[in-house]
């Protein structure tokens, strides 16, 4: 069954829209990131002209988030306070992330800017998370040793001025660390048109020592805001908003969400970790071989004048 | 004077010596395209015949040639260099005018149906369509960025020629079909037909075909050209209508 999009101008398989989407919104029920940066290159992969693709793939975002955030209320598992902190910073920082974007819109290397952003932050964050959920695996299987674990360990972070009670996360801290990981986050979805879970969730447990249960709800709260003001930035400058393509990734992400919650509280948080340690991964070694690789078209064409 | 009479005169002789009347006279199967949420390509059917006023000459038979072209636009074509190890575009070069679908369908062998001139006269080859005046001076390869254009639209499907694709029966009637692709744009498609005798063109006709979005489609795409703000509202508010449906039904599956 094929679909005419009005907006992206194409006709597609909607099956392999509605499969897209259903993927994608499992992982984002299961590891609480939004998804975007996956649902980006699936859908350039298929066709998709990548403006219309970047902020159609904000708009499921947004959907399947809210659709996990739901899930994830029913165990408690929001911060609602820290989420809103980090909100603010989020809002901050994608205004300026904005600019910036415009900035290298002009100078014409914006998509060797972002790609690169992509192999960056995923490799580092992978890598990052590869290592600790590893380490904490193999710990656990040295049978007999019980290691006494801290809820977090006490860093500099935690002698920031403007102290506040996170209940929820059971955390008193100074708001300028979450304020300054919203700040980042928000800056590197406008650059990179993500809603920036993949970053976000591992900022929260490494840097600001939250719980693994409460951060994907969390998590999942603030990326609603955001993919939201991405969504209406992009529909209002570029018309790029195609919402007969965003309902059909609906159709199947929302679905994919409430499945991937449901497995989630079946994993052991280690192994969530990992998985999701190496699925990061593997997009940003896909992302990377493009740039080292010799391309097949060394050429591309974009309708419309130079810059 | 005596000089002017005589360029006159050549000019007109070939004319008057065998000039049967050759016309066309065409006709579409449809003259209008509605791209609707199922269209996955349209089949546009070509037809007509060659209208005489006397009996053809003899030796060398008509031949007929038939384009199809979609709206123009200009267009940038980059190239990927490698700069310390990474691939990334480097050079641009702007083409000034390109049709954004192009279709050529002749009765036989292009070098035996047209000419050159007659190609350059009236533009009727892919090469010839592409206007890429004055980019010359922007880059040394800039023909490789032509070609690279063509290459490209023609792998889409957008761009294309066939030879012998027209059927000429006895001389006078003609017909071809031309698919219009999945993935098309709005606007006037233009048909031309070409009635061509040893290479020169003798007989044109234009022909419009109205491509338009049509129904669900042409709402979506001017609510979000004209009220893009709540366009952008709107998709929210579905996104988040869907997102809290899909929440609430699982929930009553499994309490």
């Amino acid at each position: 069954m094929t679909l005419f999009l009005p907006i992206a101008e194409v006709s597609v398989n909607a099956f392999a829209l509605i499969g897209i989407g259903a993927i994608v919104g499992f992982l984002s029920g299961l590891f609480g990131v939004g998804g975007g940066f996956l649902i980006t290159p699936l859908l350039f992969f298929i066709g998709i002209p990548p403006a219309v693709a970047v902020a159609t793939g904000a708009n499921q975002v947004v959907a399947s988030s809210i659709s996990g955030v739901l899930a994830q209320l029913k165990r408690k598992a929001v911060d609602f306070r820290m989420g809103t902190v980090l909100l603010v910073g989020g809002f901050i920082g994608s205004a300026l992330g904005i600019w910036v974007f415009s900035l290298l819109s002009a100078a014409g290397q914006v998509d060797l800017f972002v790609q690169l952003s992509y192999v960056l932050f995923l490799g580092l964050v992978g890598l990052m998370m590869f290592q600790e959920s590893l380490r904490a695996i193999l710990r656990a299987r040295k049978a007999g040793k019980v290691e006494v674990r801290r809820a977090h360990v006490h860093t500099w972070v935690h002698r920031l001025p403007l102290k506040m009670k996170f209940r929820a996360s059971g955390l008193y801290i100074s708001v300028l660390p979450p304020l300054g990981v919203g700040a980042i986050v928000g800056f590197l979805s406008a650059v990179m048109g993500v809603g920036g879970g993949f970053i976000m969730v591992p900022a929260m447990i490494y840097l600001l020592g939250m719980p693994t249960k409460v951060v994907i709800g969390t998590s999942l709260f603030q990326i609603i805001f955001v993919t939201a003001f991405t969504t209406v930035m992009h529909a209002v400058s570029s018309q790029t908003v195609d919402i007969l393509l965003a309902l059909t990734l609906i159709g199947g992400g929302v679905i994919g969400a409430q499945i991937g919650a449901r497995v989630g509280v079946k994993l052991r948080a280690d192994q969530m970790r990992i998985l999701l340690a190496l699925l990061v991964l593997a997009v940003c070694f896909r992302v990377g071989l493009d740039l080292l690789l010799t391309p097949e078209e060394f050429y591309s064409i974009t309708p419309g004048r130079l810059p | 004077m005596k000089r002017l009479i005589l360029a006159l005169l050549l000019a007109a002789s070939p004319a008057l010596a065998n000039d049967p009347g050759e016309e066309i006279v065409a006709g579409l199967s449809q003259s209008s395209v509605s791209i609707t949420a199922d269209y996955a390509g349209a089949e546009i059917l070509i037809y007509g015949a060659v209208k005489r006023e006397a009996p053809p000459p003899k030796g060398g038979t008509v031949q007929v040639i038939v384009t199809v072209e979609g709206p123009e636009g200009p267009v940038s074509v980059r190239r990927k260099d490698r700069i310390w190890g990474i691939w990334q575009n480097n050079a641009a070069v702007e083409i000034d005018r390109a049709p954004s679908f192009y279709a050529v369908v002749t009765s036989g062998p292009l070098s035996r149906v047209l000419s050159e001139t007659d190609d350059l006269r009236h533009r009727i080859t892919i090469p010839r369509a592409i206007r890429s005046v004055g980019i010359a001076s922007d880059a040394d390869e800039s023909p490789a960025f032509v070609n690279a254009l063509q290459r490209i639209r023609t792998e889409e499907g957008k761009y294309s020629l066939r030879e012998g694709g027209v059927q000429l029966t006895e001389q006078t009637l003609f017909r071809t079909d031309v698919g219009l692709p999945a993935a098309l744009v709005e606007g006037d498609y233009t048909v031309r037909i070409f009635l061509t005798r040893e290479g020169r063109v003798i007989d044109t006709i234009k022909r419009r075909i109205w491509v338009r979005k049509a129904g669900l489609e042409r709402f979506m795409y001017q609510s979000a050209h004209d009220w893009p703000l709540l366009y952008g509202l709107a998709s929210l508010l579905i996104a988040a209508l869907a997102g809290w449906a899909a929440s609430a039904l699982f929930a009553r599956f499994r309490p």
